[in-house]
């Protein structure tokens, strides 16, 4: 489904690659799609600093916050950027997912193990979910976990005015990816 | 001995035998892993270069990252570390497999390239590549002008050397794709005249192949000319980039846009090809990927030139082509489209030149002003108001063009897209690769 959502439901999103990721189509293609689905996007662009990323992330206090990276260093970079975000107070509770693809073996490679296991890792890590296109149906179907995830998040704002409580999505449909 | 680089010399040299260069892009953490795929990719059937891609961390001077990965996990990294392996390895590296019939180019991709370009002249790298714009504009954050500072500097220390090392230009790929070809021959020739205005004489100017092959041989012409209008007596040539974009997902429509690209290359004389592997949708590819993929194109190439000297030694001017034993079945050859491309180019370089006194002043000048304006790029310096769009033929066209002087085509939308609608024009390749019966890789395009 792909049809605007109603005014409660529209989420404030900060979208962002990786500190060294240069790739560029996979945000702006992002953000078309959330703002397609009538969700607010702010676009860190590629390579962006994780302090920069946690910055934006503390000003804005947005209801999620999307990482892309197709770089295949989202395992070295992916880890380090949510530990970093996930040691600060304020982020403890931010819902974080990552998605793209992670590593540089890729979908068919050596075996199906990697792109499970990476995605363990990271959700122990701190993301709330994993969107691998190396992961089963490749990227359409991580895509239709991702819009599923979408649907399940509630804006902090609909949650009680003024709580701290985080925007939460319930046993998400991408989380074991 | 003159002072002319191993890799322009080389390129020249296969040239005049009639034979297209065919190069890979290939980088890996560990030194012997990248010296047996540079053997491998020499030992191809193919007249081949030798590529060493750099890993992201080093690209992007995150030097700790670099050397705990290739510590801890070099299989990981997606390039080769150069700095973390230091330039002494390096240089060891390059002598064991680098001749002048085997030159090596070093990619990288970074917008401060003064430490890395550094490093690769000592440890002896024949080439590298870029451009203050191309390697900056799409990359990220780095000011535009920075950049230009750096990449000058740069330059200038390369020059400095007694064998200036070769340098491509990297404009002719902005994006890799949606980016109308008359903005990539522009850029292209402009970063050519920067490489030039620092004191480098090897050059090469890029173009990467697009969506309509039609549209693209009249690129490649209009990139020739305004080159030998504006870099006279400097030894050139043409590299073409097969399709950067969303590639095809199939073996047949991958191994089809890889024929039509070296086909292009021949048509529209280019003397080296930058080739794509059937991964490319997938993953990073293997050595072995890469090496079928440089045997495949230099394959199709061969055939491709001799059905041309065929048809020029053979009779009448128009004549249908005949392909002796071609690898792919043989496809209708699209005739150069008449888009305009070369005076657009030359109003976007010419507008360009009159903003300053140095190209890097008039680079960095022309973006702040819109005069150059580059769709979809995201950078703070880009004025990002152009856009671009396929039109009907399935030819690549303006449909909003911002501040440059050039106007978009009528027949386009000017209205802004979704990201239904954008994916629709990433993924237009892909499609018509993918699903294409083999013989009509042109079709409706012109």
């Amino acid at each position: 489904m792909n049809g605007m959502i109603s005014a409660e439901r529209r989420l404030r999103t900060v979208v962002s690659g990786l500190s060294c990721d240069a790739h560029l189509w996979n945000l702006v293609c992002l953000r078309l799609l959330l703002e397609d689905r009538g969700h607010q996007v702010t676009n860190l662009g590629n390579t962006t600093p994780d302090a920069e990323i946690l910055g934006a992330c503390c000003t804005e206090l947005p209801d999620l916050l999307v990482i892309s990276t197709v770089n295949g260093h989202g395992r070295l970079d992916g880890l380090r950027l949510i530990r970093a975000l996930r040691a600060v107070p304020a982020l403890s509770g931010l819902p974080v997912v990552i998605g793209g693809k992670l590593g540089i073996e890729g979908g068919n490679g050596r075996d199906g193990r990697d792109h499970t296991e990476l995605a363990a890792q990271l959700t122990a890590a701190g993301y709330d979910a994993v969107f691998d296109d190396a992961a089963e149906g490749g990227p359409e179907a991580g895509l239709a976990r991702f819009d599923a995830f979408l649907s399940s998040l509630v804006p902090r704002q609909a949650t009680f005015a003024g709580g701290r409580s985080r925007a939460r999505a319930a046993a998400g449909p991408g989380a074991a990816a | 001995m003159d002072d002319t680089d191993r890799f322009t010399a080389f390129v020249r040299r296969a040239a005049d035998a009639g034979h297209l260069v065919v190069q890979h892009r290939m980088g890996f953490g560990e030194l012997h892993r990248m010296r047996a795929g540079l053997r491998a990719v020499r030992d191809a059937d193919a007249t081949t270069v030798g590529t060493v891609t750099l890993d992201s961390y080093t690209r992007c001077h995150d030097d700790g990252a670099a050397l705990r990965a290739l510590r801890e996990r070099p299989a990981d990294l997606n390039g080769f570390p150069l700095l973390a392996h230091g330039v002494p390895a390096v240089r060891t590296l390059l002598q064991e497999v680098a001749s002048a019939d085997f030159p090596v180019q070093i990619r990288h991709g970074t917008p401060l390239p003064l430490r890395l370009l550094r490093a690769m002249a000592e440890a002896g790298a024949d080439a590298t590549e870029g451009g203050p714009v191309s390697y900056c504009l799409p990359y990220g954050r780095v000011p535009l002008a920075r950049a230009v500072a750096e990449w000058s500097a740069g330059c200038e220390l390369l020059a400095a050397r007694p064998v200036p090392p070769h340098m491509e230009t990297f404009g002719g790929c902005m994006l890799g794709q949606l980016c109308p070809p008359s903005l990539l021959v522009a850029l292209s020739v402009l970063e050519a005249m920067f490489f030039r205005e620092h004191g480098l004489r090897g050059v090469s100017l890029s173009y990467a192949q697009q969506v309509h092959g039609g549209q693209d041989l009249e690129a490649l012409a209009a990139l020739r000319r305004l080159a030998g209008e504006r870099l006279s007596g400097s030894a050139h040539h043409i590299v073409l980039y097969t399709f950067m974009g969303v590639f095809p997902r199939t073996g047949h429509g991958s191994r089809r846009l890889l024929a039509d690209s070296a086909c292009l290359a021949v048509a529209g004389g280019a003397e080296r090809l930058v080739v794509k592997t059937p991964a490319e949708a997938h993953r990073i590819p293997t050595v072995e990927e890469n090496v079928a993929a440089l045997a495949y194109a230099a394959s199709v190439a061969e055939a491709e030139a001799e059905a041309e000297t065929t048809t020029n030694a053979g009779a009448v001017h128009g004549a249908a082509r005949v392909i002796a034993h071609p690898p792919t079945p043989p496809a209708q050859r699209p005739d150069p489209t008449a888009y305009g491309i070369y005076e657009e180019a030359r109003t976007l370089l010419d507008a360009t030149l009159e903003t300053g006194d140095t190209v890097g002043a008039c680079l960095v000048r022309a973006f702040a002003r819109g005069i150059l304006d580059v769709p979809y790029c995201l950078h703070p310096d880009n004025a990002n108001r152009a856009r671009a769009t396929i039109d009907a033929r399935g030819a690549l066209r303006w449909s909003r063009t911002g501040a440059m002087p050039v106007t978009p085509a009528s027949t386009t939308a000017a209205a802004p897209v979704t990201a239904g609608q954008l994916t629709e024009l990433l993924t237009f390749n892909r499609r018509r690769f993918d699903l294409r019966e083999p013989g009509r890789l042109y079709g409706s395009a012109s």
